[in-house]
């Protein structure tokens, strides 16, 4: 393995080409034939396999291993990392010893409180927010230090990714968060799910006005919907997600078992959509356990082949 | 000032089970105000514990006393014939109390009657909220008066996480989102350039995640 090779993400988003990453959460267990499954669903029709780390708070595989695992199927992952459960000695750890196995991208994340998850007696860490651990990475690649100042022997060089959420409060405050995490070092940012466009077009024309869509690659986020019940969850008891009335009622309006199909339709528009922003490099396609769904939507789309 | 609440009945009983001759003793400072163990909740309890116990068919001496701190020595040897007169004692201060009692007794067992949760205000009748953890290392300064490192469920120190909303804190829809007050507030003082900086990450050197903490003042020593 080349260790200063770029990524395949960032030489696609570097290309200017418009980039498809999908999300792969790994098993509740240690059977690894889960993550290659889903490989294979996703192989060929994405750039990039975003894997999550103990999402919503639920013991799981660990990421690390879930890359590794995708990495040897010959996928590129990106290794999600939340500073929910590790101290900064651990994070450093971490990530020094996920690029020795060869993952070159990391998502940056906070992570889902712990009274969300499976085990929420837990005691949370939160040494570090989102921010530093941003900054971390990026002291790690541009100067080869650790937190301490430490020069590294193989500094760890990973693309790095950062959330946003333009549907979150307060919404003026979105946009400086932004650009707070550029300063920090994200090169690209993967958005929460987009189904209030209008809100997101708003997002886009900030971010765009602050200049800050030229010095980040922002990939959007979708999802897609299997039924009316789940629009509605996703609106009213999803922290942060904003499904606009107008959608559920579109889902709610057509018999049950065409929901799927609307669904996806939703999908494909949303994605049709983000193509035509300036300053969207890509999409990020989050569909929860459901993996099989995402070539289909790739291929619909017009984005095959990849790259 | 720290607030706390008194332990369930069916835990204190659990909990003097082996005495038959119990000492409940009051803190009237912090715990007097947030009504979990001045003079009046220790007459409360001890009526309410004799009657229990009387129900269950126990025999059982309860005296009442009440101190001023049971933090400081001095307020401490006040209780010190009441503590001789019992085989144990019921402590109703904070857990601080509850081991300056201990180390001040060394023959009497001490027992805490309350749960010691947080240093908070006291935001309106009745109502108690956390406002500050004792990290050792004030910046209220930068987020204008209100402490993130405390109110934000992810002690998060640039900016509000995507789960805010509707200025509501995600773990819970009750719990205001710190980060919408802080910037409510810069935006009021003119200081929303706050916002923009880096705030690096914390040194918790100071917290008590370096080990218990012991302030010394050479100029109070004598």
């Amino acid at each position: 393995m080349n260790m200063n090779a770029q990524s395949r993400l960032q030489e696609i988003l570097s290309k200017g080409d418009f980039a498809v990453t999908a999300e792969c959460g790994p098993p509740r267990g240690a059977n690894p034939e889960v993550v290659r499954k889903k490989g294979e669903l996703l192989k060929g029709y994405v750039d990039a396999v975003n894997v999550t780390d103990n999402q919503t708070a639920i013991v799981r595989m660990s990421s690390i291993a879930a890359c590794s695992h995708l990495l040897q199927m010959g996928l590129e992952p990106v290794m999600q990392m939340v500073t929910r459960d590790r101290n900064r000695i651990a994070l450093q750890s971490d990530i020094m010893g996920a690029y020795s196995l060869g993952i070159k991208n990391i998502l940056c994340l906070s992570g889902d409180h712990q009274s969300f998850g499976s085990q929420p007696d837990a005691l949370n860490v939160f040494d570090i927010d989102s921010m530093n651990l941003i900054r971390t990475v990026q002291t790690m690649r541009e100067q080869g230090k650790d937190m301490s100042g430490f020069e590294l022997n193989g500094p760890p060089r990973m693309f790095i990714g950062a959330a946003a959420n333009p549907f979150a409060d307060p919404f003026e405050y979105r946009v400086i968060r932004l650009a707070k995490k550029i300063d920090a070092g994200a090169d690209f940012i993967q958005t929460q799910c987009i189904y209030n466009m209008d809100r997101f077009k708003e997002w886009m024309k900030m971010a765009r006005d602050e200049g800050l869509s030229e010095k980040v690659h922002i990939l959007g986020g979708v999802t897609p919907m299997k039924s009316a019940g789940m629009a509605r969850f996703m609106n009213n008891k999803v922290a942060g997600m904003d499904v606009p009335e107008p959608l559920i009622k579109r889902m709610a309006g057509v018999p049950k078992e065409k929901a799927i199909e609307e669904g996806l339709k939703i999908c494909l528009e949303t994605i049709a959509e983000l193509r035509e922003i300036e300053g969207v490099h890509g999409v990020h396609i989050m569909a929860i356990e459901w993996e099989e769904i995402v070539g289909q939507i790739v291929e619909a789309s017009g984005l095959t082949p990849r790259p | 000032m720290i607030v706390a609440e008194q332990k369930p009945l069916s835990e204190i009983k659990e909990i003097i089970a082996p005495y038959k001759k119990i000492l409940i003793l009051g803190c009237g400072t912090c715990m007097k105000t947030c009504f979990a163990g001045g003079e009046d909740e220790v007459a409360v309890l001890a009526s309410a514990l004799r009657l229990a116990c009387k129900k269950d068919g126990k025999e059982i001496e309860i005296e009442e006393f009440t101190i001023e701190r049971q933090c400081e020595d001095e307020f401490i040897q006040e209780s010190a014939p009441a503590v001789s007169r019992n085989e144990g004692v019921l402590s109703l201060a904070c857990g601080a109390g509850v081991q300056a009692l201990a180390r001040g007794f060394a023959r009497t067992p001490v027992m805490p009657g309350v749960n010691t949760t947080f240093i908070g205000v006291l935001e309106k009748q009745g109502i108690f909220t956390e406002e500050c953890s004792g990290c050792g290392d004030c910046r209220l300064d930068i987020f204008g008066g209100i402490c993130p490192v405390t109110r934000c469920a992810k002690k998060l120190l640039n900016g509000p996480c995507g789960g805010s909303q509707n200025g509501k804190c995600e773990i819970n829809p009750e719990t205001d989102c710190a980060w919408q007050l802080i910037i409510d507030r810069l935006k009021a003082l003119g200081q929303m350039h706050s916002l923009r900086r880096y705030i690096p990450p914390k040194n918790w050197r100071t917290s008590l995640s370096g080990g218990p903490r012991k302030l010394v003042r050479e100029d109070h020593m004598i």
